[in-house]
């Protein structure tokens, strides 16, 4: 394993490009092209304000640049370094930009809601789509760029309208049996709509392609409802986290419920392994380099820390959420299915330190990870069953069926990984700091092995 | 005649109580006879004078008691008695107190019986007056606290209810804020519409600021087409495009299911050839192949062959195909669960049969534990019979020192036992010469008695010999007596003398018996007797202390071989005795 050095970014604002072959960085107002084999900069592009959003186009030919408090839009193409496009949203303001999935067009919200702008870059033409909902996710791409399901609130019933993205023709516009939509998404084959209630009503919508509503479901009633919503990379299974701390898999054939995960506070489930940090001085670490920590310069001053496997029952620290507050620290906020469907990852916000793995195939506990922190950010390998996260300190955590390890990233200073992204081929990990980033090579070799 | 007056010292001598015809009335039984007892007495019932008149009174009482006999004065004045009837009467009133006694007594024993079982109850009547307070108070305990109970239940009721009012209290304004909320969402959501509205009219009617897209080239399209006019003909496009998206999604997955219910399908093929693989043999074999059973497979067979062609031709008819299947399948498992059944039941009768085994037979254990009992013994002759060899192997064959060896294990065991028993032996022959030392000396010590008395009585006799005496001939007389009874006294005599003096233990015994002896042999009346036997304060005659000293002598010479064989007619265990004694007088 292999530590870049260390590049400066803001905003967290770097991001692979689809072919992987290009790292694009913002820096204040400039944006950075690098070649990511080399890390050289290829390009180097001076936006006219401090950029908000950045995004790759499918096609990894232009970068968007966003600059929501002037309400302007930057595309910089990486062929034509000269080329150049400047969107202006006019004093209606911008909160959101994003690229529609063919790289020719670029959808802006305005300030509050009042309409989406979709401007295309072959036509300069420009159309309007009004009463998009303010929500969780009210916009959704299908997986192969087709379709486009937005959420709508109109005379306060919500309304959902899948649009063609090749022409933004509206292909269906339907009412969803929703007392206020939260979010939609896609099942990544692109042939079924989950919508999700906000959080006060349980409820799951299955709507068809073609508007038709598949299934409804409802767990309960009368409580905190949907927290997070994710599908099975082989659109299989539809996982609903919820506030009770539990996470139900439907299947889809029926849309019922198959088994229900629940995060409980002592884990004596004998199946499951689990992992947990424990933090060791610096002084004892010498001679107890393990395999993977060999390639870590030991830093001075910077506590060193390994997985240990705990006899069972181990008790998960729990904090008690303020009811009082909005948005209270409780129930399932983290669904992540690994590339092949055989894992899901979830986090149970009251129990921020702990990572739960489960087996799909045998629909149970596989794996706990806890650490003496609370996880910040959890990403699968793009194409393992191998998952990357962080818990806000100078360490990378990496859990494989096989077991897991904590690294530390041997940048000078301190170095907080705050978030990560994996290349798309899987082969190294981004590492966002709070200003800074630093690239990390996996050993292929050994994971082959 | 004189009998009753015969009679009339004889008791009154021996009973000293006088009853007053007082209590005549209270106790008839014992007063009748008492009475004419009391003869002599000046505050007799009867008297001189009034003896018509205790007769009349007397039959009057008889006819009361129911006694049809009456007491007739013999003559006129009454002075005396007809003997038969009073005596008739008198044995009835005897019978009748016999009787009245015997009903006493029991009627006595009845009231003890009745006493104790009056004690008993009465103990039981105050444990169970004393179970029953207890059991009050343990009552009244429990309903204290149920009341209690009850009291808190009432309070829980309440509570309860409280509670429930306010859990509807609470509903209701939930339901209310919830309308509320809904209402006042919904309200603002109308102001908020119209207020984007308004403002997206502000902007698009402000034209300061406007949106702009300043490109340097539009680009091509990513897919390299043209963009085309909308036109009704492209929305179906999209609409087709649509449709074949979903159909393809619905192949995919039609054919995912398909692959599914083919392995399903095999799955169940396998099932059933292996059930028919398990339930074939086995039919056979449990020759329960009845003719339904073999019919009924030969239409499985059948069918089975229909299913595997139609299964061939599982393009053409796949609804066929799929009946067939299950339905043999169907089939197939009914009769496995049959089988399952039947084994179930065959198992249970197993068991029971096997229980039933290790229940009943209880004489088979029996005999199979005599059976392992004789093995045992066997083996332990078996063994012993070996040890013997062996010991005489090694006595044999063995160098000297081990056989030594081993002899001197074996007779050790032996001297050590014969030891213990010499041991015994010689403590049972040490008590013995105790008692026999003990029973000499006893012997010896009579014999000196013997010798002395002897010698006393030789001395006594001389004196009185020689002696001259006012007495001379009775002394004469008493001496002869005294010789004969010394040489040629008969022996019926001594044995009742000696009777006597054994009687004499008994003192109520001889006053009952001494009219027999009386009448028989008038010479030592009972009084006489009775002082010689208590040894009264007689120094009148001499005799008479002779006598009782001559008995005395007789008793214990003469009487010697009978108690000796009584004795030892007795009991075994006074042989010694018996032998010591006899030991001692030969």
């Amino acid at each position: 394993m292999n530590f870049s050095e260390v590049f400066k970014q803001s905003n967290h604002l770097c991001k692979v490009s689809p072919d992987g072959k290009y790292l694009a960085t913002c820096v204040q107002y400039r944006l950075v092209v690098r070649d990511l084999s080399t890390l050289q900069i290829l390009q180097l592009y001076t936006c006219l304000d401090q950029v908000s959003h950045m995004e790759w186009s499918s096609d990894s030919l232009f970068i968007l640049c966003a600059m929501y408090k002037r309400g302007l839009v930057q595309v910089w193409s990486l062929e034509q370094p000269d080329w150049h496009c400047k969107i202006d949203e006019g004093s209606i303001g911008l909160v959101s930009s994003r690229w529609s999935p063919d790289g020719r067009h670029i959808l802006n919200t305005t300030e509050f809601h009042l309409r989406i702008t979709v401007w295309s870059l072959c036509t300069k033409a420009v159309s309007y789509i009004k009463y998009p909902k303010a929500c969780q996710k009210g916009i959704d791409f299908s997986r192969d760029g087709c379709y486009m399901a937005l959420a709508e609130r109109r005379d306060c019933k919500d309304y959902v309208s899948i649009f063609v993205c090749d022409d933004w023709h509206l292909l269906r516009h339907f009412e969803t049996e929703t007392q206020d939509l939260a979010g939609l998404e896609w099942s990544p084959n692109g042939c079924v709509l989950a919508v999700w209630d906000s959080c006060l009503e349980y409820k799951v919508l299955l709507y068809s392609l073609d508007g038709r509503l598949l299934s409804t479901y409802c767990a309960y009633e009368w409580s905190l409802g949907v927290k997070s919503v994710s599908w099975s990379p082989s659109s299989q299974f539809l996982a609903i986290g919820s506030y009770d701390e539990k996470v139900r898999i439907l299947n889809n054939i029926t849309w019922k419920k198959i088994v229900q995960f629940e995060h409980p506070a002592t884990i004596d489930n004998t199946k499951a392994i689990v992992y947990k940090e424990v933090d060791r001085r610096p002084a004892v670490v010498s001679d107890e380099l393990s395999l993977h920590n060999i390639t870590m310069g030991s830093t001075l001053f910077s506590t060193q820390s390994k997985y240990e496997i705990c006899p069972l029952p181990v008790q998960i620290p729990v904090v008690k959420p303020e009811p009082d507050r909005a948005n209270p620290k409780i129930g399932v906020s983290v669904l992540a299915f690994s590339s092949d469907s055989r894992y899901l990852a979830t986090k149970n916000d009251n129990m921020a330190t702990a990572v739960w793995v489960w087996d799909m195939q045998k629909m149970s506990l596989d794996t706990v990870l806890e650490h003496t922190s609370a996880v910040r950010c959890v990403m699968w390998d793009p194409r393992r069953p191998r998952l990357a996260l962080c818990t806000g300190n100078s360490k990378l955590y990496l859990w494989s069926p096989g077991g897991c390890v904590s690294v530390q990233v041997p940048a000078e200073g301190s170095f907080q990984v705050q978030s990560l992204k994996w290349h798309c081929s899987g082969d190294s990990v981004i590492l966002l700091g709070k200003d800074q980033l630093c690239l990390c090579y996996m050993d292929t070799d050994y994971e082959e092995k | 005649i004189d009998r009753p007056i015969l009679e009339g010292p004889d008791i009154s001598s021996i009973s000293h109580v006088t009853l007053s015809p007082s209590r005549h009335n209270h106790v008839p039984g014992y007063s009748l006879p008492l009475s004419r007892s009391s003869y002599s007495v000046i505050s007799a019932f009867c008297t001189e004078d009034n003896v018509p008149q205790s007769i009349s009174y007397l039959n009057q009482e008889l006819a009361v008691l129911g006694l049809s006999m009456c007491i007739e004065a013999s003559s006129a004045e009454g002075a005396s008695l007809k003997a038969v009837p009073v005596l008739n009467t008198m044995y009835e009133l005897l019978q009748i107190n016999k009787r009245n006694m015997c009903a006493l007594e029991e009627m006595e024993k009845e009231q003890l019986k009745k006493l104790s079982t009056l004690e008993h109850i009465q103990i039981s009547n105050s444990r169970l007056k004393d179970q029953l307070e207890l059991s009050m108070r343990e009552k009244s305990g429990l309903h204290e606290t149920e009341r209690q109970l009850q009291l808190k239940i009432k309070t829980l009721q309440s509570c309860l209810k409280t509670e429930k009012e306010e859990v509807q209290k609470l509903q209701s304004i939930i339901a209310s804020r919830a309308s509320q909320y809904s209402h006042d969402a919904k309200r603002k959501e109308r102001e908020a519409a119209k207020l984007k509205e308004r403002l997206s009219q502000l902007l698009v009617d402000r034209k300061e600021r406007k949106l702009a897209i300043d490109v340097l080239n539009s680009l091509g399209r990513s897919d390299g087409k043209r963009s085309m006019w909308k036109t009704a003909k492209l929305s179906a496009s999209h609409e087709s495009e649509m449709y074949k998206t979903l159909l393809g999604d619905y192949e995919t997955s039609r054919k995912a299911l398909i692959l599914e219910n083919a392995e399903l399908k095999k799955v169940l093929q396998q099932m059933k050839k292996e059930m028919m693989h398990i339930l074939a043999p086995r039919q056979q074999s449990t020759s329960g192949a009845t003719a339904a059973d073999d019919s009924q497979e030969q239409v499985e067979s059948d069918e089975e062959k229909a299913g595997n062609t139609s299964r061939e031709a599982f393009d053409h008819s796949c609804e066929l195909a799929r009946e067939q299947l299950l339905n043999s399948i169907r089939q197939q498992w009914r009769k496995l669960r049959n089988h399952v059944e039947k084994l179930d039941q065959v198992s249970q009768v197993h068991n029971q049969m096997e229980s039933n085994k290790e229940t009943i037979p209880l004489e088979t254990h029996e005999d199979e534990m005599e059976r392992m009992r004789q093995e045992v013994q066997q083996c332990r002759e078996f063994i012993h019979a070996q040890q013997q060899l062996l010991q005489q192997q090694l006595n044999t064959s063995f160098d000297d020192e081990t056989a030594a060896l081993l002899n001197d294990c074996y007779t050790l065991e032996e001297k050590e036992r014969l030891k213990e028993e010499w041991k015994l032996f010689e403590e049972q022959k040490k008590n013995f010469e105790k008692e026999r030392k003990n029973f000499t000396e006893a012997a010896i010590r009579l014999g000196r008695e013997k010798m002395s008395f002897e010698e006393d009585r030789a001395a006594w006799l001389k004196n009185h010999f020689l002696n001259a005496t006012p007495f001379a001939n009775r002394r004469r007389y008493s001496s002869s007596d005294g010789q004969s009874a010394l040489s040629v006294r008969s022996e019926p005599e001594v044995r009742m003398s000696s009777a006597k003096a054994k009687r004499s233990k008994s003192p109520t015994y001889t006053t009952f018996s001494t009219p027999k002896p009386s009448r028989s042999s008038p010479v030592p009346s009972t009084t006489e007797l009775y002082r010689t036997l208590r040894l009264l304060p007689d120094g009148s005659c001499s005799k008479h202390s002779n006598r009782g000293r001559w008995l005395e002598t007789s008793t214990v010479e003469e009487g010697h071989p009978q108690i000796k064989s009584n004795l030892q007619a007795r009991a075994g265990e006074m042989s010694i005795f018996t032998f010591g004694e006899d030991h001692s007088v030969t």
